[in-house]
């Protein structure tokens, strides 16, 4: 971006391009008040249902998987950052992914090529959809009651030490990076397809599998899928890893453990170069719509 | 329709072959749309039972360290419960509507349902035909995939077939929940005769749909306080209903009520409709052309 010092004099100021699409989002967003309300509403209404969910189901067991250690409460801070992570990608790239396949399909993005400004970037952060971000408030509420009934609980309490809780900020991101790469991947294939609609449902379906802690998928048949999430398409990781963080004493970790949470930094990284050149890629193949 | 002359006269154009004709005309039209796409289609069905795959894992871990002894959770086996959504995805088959309320509203609001007010064919009657079509249509290629993903998972089916009369229950509650699901959002689209942005709305429908329709989970699992009032809303037969009675979880002797409750409501269901339509098109003013 700004690697040479003559390049940054005359190229756009990244950050204000930002805070301008995120100011203008607002206003728009502002400009159906009741409908925005509404979206928050249901997103509360949905965030209530899976929690109620989660609840029966802790009616019957202690653990989901048994010696996994994800009980009740552990198990709501795994649901909390599943709800972060899925918020802050909902608001910020998944409106501009659709967007960016409209474009693809009708030549809007010409316009988008012609400004001086990195396209992906442009493409990336256009629109923000603030209404998914109740999500997010969703999740802290959720976090910081399954936090404290951890460390008030009487048996097995625990309070995450500093180090977790900057590790979980740390990997929070990198998952985020991570479903942003694969959202732009996704997205990227429109250029090839021709029109992608079912974009928001393979997500749904890809996205679906971070859901839960990766131990249950590590039996029998669920190797196979265990192995490929994690290692080729990484959504495992995005969330395991730092509900893990945050869930469990830092101390006594596996070697095992220890080479997820380093193959998640890695991922992190392999997966923005990949989305940038599968980006880069997708534009070298773009031929514009109209005229 | 070539002719110009005035048609209103002829005897045959309002008679019962000639309204057979247009039906026909109607549902082969929608059919015909509906299998070009037929590719992405089956795909795309295919693709919708992926997460039952994280469903399995997930119940699969709670069965593995359940709390109390047995082996089973309000009445289901871990068995029961896979074939249990499996079932569920039969009945959304049937019951959901992807587009109608929305459809509905987008042309009471853009104006195209002028059309409906000018030409003889009835808005309700037309948008049947045309879900009904798309239905066909889409069994017709997704039988395939729905029969791989059943033959796939036969041993989920712990009881295996089900007999005759449970089966004709089943098919029962299926058909009428199709029904059910096509009049009461249709009825939701109406809404847009008196609120313009019906989209909103419409998504806390479905949501609320989801879970109490029994597509998240199976109804019985809810807490004893709120499953009866759960267990009167509609909404559960869009999805639990058939499912519970093909897995024998709803007595034998039960099933007769149940149907005729569902009945019920399917008549409800067509009266709201009907009635909101009639009021909306009184209230209802088409501007521009």
């Amino acid at each position: 971006m700004s690697n040479s010092a003559q390049k940054s004099k005359v190229g756009p100021n990244y950050w204000r391009v930002f805070l301008t699409f995120a100011r203008n989002s607002l206003v728009r967003d502002m400009t159906f008040r009741t409908n925005f309300l509404l979206q928050c509403i249901s997103s509360f209404g949905w965030t209530l249902m899976n929690v109620g969910f989660y609840l029966i189901l802790f009616q019957y067991t202690d653990t989901i998987g048994a010696d996994s250690g994800w009980d009740r409460d552990k198990f709501f801070i795994f649901i909390a950052t599943t709800w972060f992570i899925n918020s802050l990608v909902q608001a910020f790239f998944m409106p501009n992914a659709q967007e960016f396949s409209e474009l693809i399909r009708t030549g809007g993005l010409d316009f988008a090529l012609l400004k001086p400004i990195d396209t992906q970037f442009l493409i990336s952060f256009r629109r923000i959809d603030w209404s998914a971000l109740s999500n997010f408030f969703a999740g802290i509420i959720i976090i910081a009651v399954s936090l404290y009934n951890l460390a008030t609980r009487e048996v097995d309490a625990m309070i995450p030490s500093a180090m977790s809780i900057l590790l979980y900020f740390a990997f929070v991101i990198c998952g985020i990076a991570i479903m942003y790469s694969l959202m732009t991947c996704l997205s990227a294939t429109s250029v090839w397809l021709g029109r992608n609609q079912t974009l928001y449902n393979f997500w749904f379906y890809i996205t679906n599998f971070s859901r839960y802690p990766m131990e249950i998928y590590n039996t029998g048949w669920g190797k196979p899928l265990y192995g490929f999430f994690t290692f080729i398409v990484p959504v495992l990781v995005v969330v395991n890893v730092p509900a893990r963080l945050l869930a469990k004493p830092i101390s006594p970790r596996t070697d095992y453990e220890m080479l997820i949470i380093g193959w998640a930094v890695v991922a992190t990284v392999l997966s923005i170069v990949v989305s940038r050149w599968v980006f880069k890629k997708s534009l070298g193949a773009y031929r514009s719509a109209s005229s | 329709m070539s002719s110009t002359a005035l048609p209103s006269s002829e005897p045959h154009e309002s008679g019962f072959r000639w309204r057979m004709g247009v039906w026909w005309m109607i549902f082969r039209t929608a059919m015909e749309e509906r299998l070009v796409y037929r590719g992405d289609f089956a795909l795309g069905t295919l693709m919708r039972f992926l997460p039952i795959i994280t469903q399995i894992f997930l119940w699969s871990a709670v069965f593995g360290s359940l709390k109390a002894n047995g082996d089973e959770i309000a009445g289901y086996r871990f068995e029961d419960i896979v074939a249990y959504y499996l079932l569920t995805m039969i009945a959304r088959a049937f019951s959901s509507m992807p587009g109608l309320a929305s459809g509905i509203a987008t042309q009471i609001r853009d104006g195209e349902i002028k059309r409906y007010m000018i030409q003889p064919i009835d808005l309700i009657g037309f948008l049947l035909l045309n879900r009904i079509a798309h239905k066909i249509a889409y069994y017709t290629v997704a039988i395939a995939p729905f029969a791989l993903v059943f033959f796939l998972c036969r041993n989920y089916f712990v009881d295996g077939w089900p007999g005759f009369g449970v089966f004709a229950a089943f098919c029962a509650s299926c058909i009428m929940g199709f029904l059910i699901g096509f009049f009461l959002e249709a009825a939701i689209g109406m809404i847009g005769f008196w609120f313009l942005e019906v989209t909103s709305l419409l998504f806390i429908y479905m949501l609320f749909s989801f879970f109490l329709s029994g597509h998240m989970f199976p109804l019985t699992l809810l807490p004893d306080s709120i499953e009866p009032f759960v267990n009167f809303l509609p909404l559960k037969y869009l999805a639990y209903t058939p499912a519970a009675i093909y897995l024998g979880k709803i007595p034998p002797e039960d099933i007769p009520i149940e149907l005729a409750i569902e009945f019920a409501w399917l008549v409800f269901f067509i009266v709201v409709c009907r009635v909101a339509y009639r009021n909306g098109v009184k209230r209802y003013s088409g501007f521009g052309g």
